[in-house]
C-alpha cells in the first residue's frame, strides 16, 4: 500500500458533557474519495474541524505525508494543503466572485491576475463561473463553486466537503461529481461528508462510519447497500415506512392561480400556483431551497393570508382567513424552521403544545387557557412520538433537533388534521427518527387525511409521495404520479442546473 | 479569556436572585458614591432604607410608601405587558400627564356642583386620556411602521407642554390671584381622591394598583392574550404561526399601558397632588420602567419593586434634607439599581466561563 496522505491515530476530543470523538483513527490515500458517514451528532464535524485546525484534539496524532501534522489554525492547515468547503457558505453578497475569493486567501494576487486564475481553474475543472459577477446574484450551486474554486486555487492535497449536495439540483450534483472525480484522478484526496447514501455509493471509494463519536465500521460503498450503511450508522435495524396503496377521496384543498408577492427582498413571489389535493393522498413537492417553499407554507398556514378565490378548503374560500380559523377547519401546517417558528425556544413543551393546540384540543375555554389539559396534551405527544425529554416543563430549546422535530410534527398529527402541510419534515433528523416521522405521515394519509410534503430530500419524497411536483422560481410544476418518475425528470422539473450547462471540458 | 456560555435552560435560581443581588450591589456602590461625596455611607444607606419604615417619624413617612408606590405599580404593570411582547412604550410619563389633565378637566368642568358621579367620571376620563395618548404611537406603528420608542418618548415632551399650557391658561384657578396652577381638588369634595382610611395613605389609586396586579397576573398566566404576549416576546414568528395578530397586540399593549398610566395620573392629581401645576409630574412614568424590569416583568415582582423604589424615593428625600445629599446623587443611586439588574440579568441565560477560548 502507498503511504497514506493523511492518517489519524486515536483522536479524542471531549466537550463539557459530551465526548465528540473517541479514539478515532483513519487513513486517506492520495486521490482517494473517502466518505465520512454518521448521524447528526456522531462527531463528523468535530473530526473535520480538527483536521482543518479549527479545533484541537485532546489526544491522538495526525500525520500528513508521514510528517506530524497539528494545525493550530485554519491558515496552517491550508498551507499544509487542506482545503474545506463548508455546508454554510461564508461569502459577501455585495462583492464580486473575485473579491470574495481574494478575501479568503493568504497573499492574494492582484484582482486582475486572480480573475484570470479563477477563469482558468473554472475552465479546467468544469465549474462555470464568471469572476466579475456579484455573489448576491448567484444560485446556491454557483456560490458553492466560488467556495470550491477558492480551495482549488491553493492546490489542496486534501479537500474536505461538508454536505455539499444539500443545496444542489441533480444536474448540479452531476457537475460537482465530475469535478470531484477529475480532482481525484489528479491525486487530490477528498473527504466527503454526507448523509445521502446513494451519492456516497456513486462517488466514494471507501467509507468510515461514525456513531456517537466512535468509528463503528469501514466499508466499500459500491459493494454495500444503502440499507446496510444506514443500519451501520444508527446501530439498529431500520423500519422502512410501509403504506397501502389506496383510492384517493374527494378534493379537500384546491389552489387556483395562487399568487403572493415576495415577503421581503430575499423572498420569492408565488406565481400562479394551482393544484387539487384529495383526501388520502400525499403530494410531494420538491425543489431547491429558496424557490418558494416557505412562502407556499405561509400562504397555506394563514400566516400570510391571500385574496379571495385562491385557496379553497372543502369548497370554502379560506384565502383571507388567519392561522387560527384555518386550524379550526382542519388545515394544519408545520413550518421548516423548528426553533423560533414552529416552536418558541424559551417556552416549555406544555406552552409549545398550547401554541397550536389551543383551538382543536379545546385548551382555550372562552379565552382562558386550560394548562393542566395542555400538559396532558404535551405528555401524550411525548409518549406517542417517543420524544426524549425529562418532562413537559423543559424549554423547547433544550431538546435536540430530532426530538423537537418529533414533538412539532407529533403536535399537529395528534390534532387529526384533514389537510396537513409540512415543510422539510425530517430535516436534520437522524435516520430512525426520520423513519418514524415518515411512518406517522403515511398513517395520517391512510386514515384519510390529505398531505402536502415539501422537502429537498428527493429520496424521502419518492418514498412517501403519491404524486410529485416541483417548485422552481415560485412556480409549481404540474403534479404527476410519483411512481416511475426518474431522477433526471425530477431534476428538470426543479429547473435543471439553473441555466448552467456543463462547461466544455 | 472570559467567555459567556449560553445555559441550556434559563436558571430559575438566578432569575430570582438577580434582583436581590442588584439591590446589594447598588447598596455597596451607592455607599462608595456617598463616601466620595464626603458623607458617611452607612448612615446614608440606613437613612434611605431604614428611616422611612422604622425611624422616629415612621408614622409620617410610611403612608408615603403607598402614595408613591401606587402610581409606580399601575404604570409598571401596563408597561410590563408591552415589554414582555417586545413593544416598548417609553412614554408612560406623557400618558400619565394626559390622564391627569383629562381627569382634572372633567372635575374642574363640574366645579362647584357636588355629585357622587363626578369622581368616577374623572377616573374614566383619566383612563381615556392616557389610552388616547398611547394610541398615537400605536396607530402610527401599525399603519406606518414607525418606532414606538421614539414616538412615545417624544410625546412626553408634547404632554409636558400641554401641562404647562393648562396650568397657566385654561385650567388656572380663577381665584388663584394670578398664580399658576388649577383649583385644588382636595378642597372640592366630589372630585377629591381622599384617603380611604385616615393616616394610612390608602386611596383609590392604591386599590386600583392592587387590582391591576391581580389583573396582570391572571392575564399573563391564564388568558389567551397574555399567552400571545409571552409568545410574541419569545419568538415573534412562532406567535404569528400560532395565529397572533401582531398589529392587534401592539394596539392592546400600548393601549393598556396608556390606560393604566392615565389612571395613575388622575388618582394622583385628584389626591396627593391635588392640583394641575407646571411641575405636576415627577417622573413616575420613567421610574416605572425601572420598576417593571426590577420586578422581572412579573406582576408580583412589580409590586415588590415598586415598594422598594418608593422606599428609595422617600428615603432619598430624607437623606437630602438630613444629610444634604444632592438630589442628583439619589437619582444616580436609583439608576444604579436598574443598571445592576440588567447586568446581572444576563446570567439568567448565560454563565461565565473562565479559561481558554474554544473555537467550535
Amino acid at each position: 500500500m502507498t503511504q497514506p496522505l493523511l492518517s489519524l491515530t486515536s483522536l479524542t476530543k471531549a466537550y463539557p458533557g459530551v465526548i465528540a470523538n473517541s479514539d478515532v483513527s483513519l487513513k486517506i490515500a492520495p486521490g482517494e474519495v473517502h466518505a465520512l458517514l454518521g448521524e447528526n451528532g456522531a462527531g463528523k464535524s468535530t473530526l473535520v474541524k480538527m483536521i482543518y485546525g479549527l479545533v484541537k484534539p485532546d489526544s491522538g496524532q495526525m500525520q500528513m505525508n508521514g510528517q506530524p501534522f497539528a494545525p493550530a489554525e485554519p491558515s496552517a492547515a491550508r498551507t499544509a494543503g487542506v482545503g474545506m468547503v463548508f455546508q454554510h457558505f461564508s461569502l459577501f453578497d455585495a462583492m464580486s466572485v473575485a473579491e470574495n475569493i481574494a478575501l479568503g486567501m493568504e497573499n492574494a494576487p492582484k484582482l486582475g491576475a486572480l480573475s484570470a486564475q479563477i477563469s482558468a481553474v473554472s475552465e479546467e475543472y468544469g465549474l462555470p463561473l464568471s469572476p466579475d459577477r456579484i455573489v448576491g446574484d448567484l444560485s446556491a450551486g454557483e456560490r458553492q463553486r466560488v467556495e470550491i474554486i477558492r480551495c482549488l486555487l491553493q492546490n489542496p492535497k486534501l479537500l474536505i466537503m461538508d454536505e455539499p449536495t444539500s443545496v444542489l439540483t441533480p444536474q448540479e450534483v452531476e457537475i460537482l461529481f465530475k469535478t470531484l472525480r477529475k480532482l481525484s484522478a489528479e491525486g487530490t484526496a477528498i473527504l466527503y461528508i454526507s448523509h445521502k447514501l446513494e451519492e456516497i455509493r456513486t462517488l466514494c471509494d471507501t467509507a468510515t462510519v461514525l456513531r456517537l463519536g466512535k468509528v463503528v465500521g469501514h466499508c466499500t460503498p459500491r459493494e454495500t447497500t444503502t440499507r446496510e450503511m444506514a443500519e451501520l450508522m444508527v446501530g439498529k435495524l431500520l423500519q422502512t415506512p410501509t403504506r397501502a396503496g389506496q383510492q384517493a377521496g374527494d378534493v379537500v384543498l384546491s389552489l387556483t392561480g395562487l399568487r403572493a408577492p415576495a415577503p421581503n427582498a430575499f423572498g420569492m413571489a408565488l406565481k400562479d400556483i394551482s393544484l387539487e389535493l384529495r383526501a388520502g393522498e400525499v403530494l410531494g413537492i420538491g425543489g431547491v431551497a429558496g424557490n418558494g417553499q416557505d412562502e407556499l407554507l405561509a400562504a397555506l398556514s394563514g400566516e400570510r393570508p391571500v385574496p379571495r378565490g385562491m385557496v379553497h378548503f372543502k369548497g370554502e374560500d379560506i384565502g383571507p382567513l388567519g392561522p387560527t380559523a384555518r386550524r379550526e377547519r382542519g388545515l394544519l401546517t408545520a413550518p421548516e424552521e423548528r426553533m423560533g417558528h414552529a416552536a418558541a425556544p424559551d417556552m416549555s413543551l406544555t406552552e409549545n403544545a398550547m401554541l397550536t393546540g389551543a383551538v382543536r384540543e379545546g385548551l382555550d375555554k372562552g379565552g382562558f387557557l386550560d394548562w393542566p389539559a395542555a400538559t396532558r396534551f404535551a405528555q401524550s405527544i411525548i409518549d406517542k412520538f417517543d420524544v426524549r425529554t425529562p418532562g413537559t416543563h423543559v424549554a423547547a430549546r433544550s431538546l435536540s433537533g430530532g426530538n423537537l422535530q418529533k414533538f412539532v410534527i407529533g403536535r399537529e398529527v395528534m390534532q387529526r388534521p384533514e389537510v396537513f402541510v409540512v415543510n422539510q419534515p425530517t430535516w436534520g433528523v437522524d435516520a430512525s427518527a426520520a423513519a418514524a416521522i415518515r411512518q406517522a405521515l403515511l398513517d395520517l394519509a391512510k386514515n384519510g387525511a390529505a398531505l402536502i410534503v415539501i422537502s429537498q430530500d428527493l429520496d424521502e419524497l419518492m418514498e412517501i409521495s403519491d404524486r410529485f411536483a416541483a417548485l422552481n422560481e415560485g412556480r409549481l410544476s404540474e403534479p404527476r404520479p410519483a411512481q416511475g418518475i426518474t431522477v433526471e425528470e425530477i431534476g428538470l422539473l426543479m429547473g435543471g442546473a439553473h441555466g448552467m450547462e456543463v462547461a466544455h471540458v | 479569556m472570559i467567555a459567556l456560555e449560553k445555559r441550556p435552560e434559563p436558571s430559575r435560581a438566578f432569575s430570582l436572585a438577580a434582583p436581590l443581588l442588584a439591590v446589594a450591589a447598588t447598596m455597596f456602590f451607592g455607599g462608595v458614591l456617598f463616601a466620595l461625596l464626603g458623607k458617611d455611607p452607612f448612615e446614608a444607606i440606613q437613612t434611605i432604607f431604614w428611616e422611612p419604615l422604622f425611624g422616629q417619624h415612621w408614622r409620617y413617612y410610611s403612608p408615603q410608601l403607598l402614595i408613591k408606590g401606587a402610581p409606580l405599580v399601575l404604570i409598571a404593570i401596563g408597561l410590563s405587558l408591552g415589554f414582555k411582547a417586545g413593544i416598548w412604550n417609553i412614554g408612560a410619563e406623557g400618558q400619565y400627564i394626559m390622564g391627569a389633565l383629562f381627569g382634572a378637566g372633567v372635575g374642574l368642568a363640574f366645579y362647584p356642583t357636588e355629585s357622587v358621579f363626578i369622581f368616577p367620571l374623572m377616573v374614566l376620563a383619566g383612563a381615556l386620556g392616557g389610552w388616547l395618548w398611547a394610541m398615537i404611537p400605536a396607530v402610527l406603528k401599525v399603519k406606518f411602521g414607525t418606532n414606538e420608542i421614539l414616538v412615545s418618548l417624544m410625546l412626553v415632551y408634547v404632554a409636558e407642554q400641554f401641562l404647562a399650557s393648562m396650568a397657566l391658561g385654561l385650567m388656572r384657578n380663577p381665584q388663584g390671584m394670578g398664580f399658576p396652577g388649577s383649583r385644588n381638588l382636595q378642597q372640592y369634595a366630589s372630585a377629591h381622591n381622599a384617603e380611604l382610611l385616615s393616616g394610612t395613605g390608602m386611596h383609590w389609586g392604591v386599590v386600583a394598583a392592587f387590582i391591576a396586579v391581580i389583573f396582570g397576573y391572571v392575564l399573563l398566566a391564564r388568558h389567551r392574550l397574555g399567552f400571545a404576549i409571552r409568545v410574541t416576546g419569545d419568538a415573534p414568528r412562532a406567535a404569528a404561526f400560532s395565529g397572533v395578530n401582531p398589529a392587534r397586540l401592539v394596539l392592546f399593549c400600548l393601549g393598556m399601558s396608556g390606560l393604566l398610566a392615565g389612571l395613575a395620573g388622575v388618582f394622583e392629581v385628584a389626591g396627593p397632588a391635588g392640583q394641575v401645576t407646571i411641575d405636576f409630574n415627577v417622573g413616575y412614568g420613567f421610574t416605572a420602567i425601572i420598576v417593571a424590569f426590577l420586578g422581572r416583568l412579573h406582576p408580583v415582582g412589580i409590586l415588590l419593586a415598586a415598594a422598594l423604589m418608593a422606599l428609595t424615593y422617600i428615603g432619598g428625600d430624607i437623606a437630602q434634607s438630613k444629610l444634604q445629599l444632592p438630589a442628583a446623587a439619589i437619582q444616580v443611586f436609583q439608576g444604579m439599581l436598574l443598571f445592576f439588574l440588567l447586568a446581572l440579568d444576563l446570567f439568567t441565560n448565560y454563565r461565565l466561563r473562565l479559561g481558554r477560548k474554544e473555537v467550535v
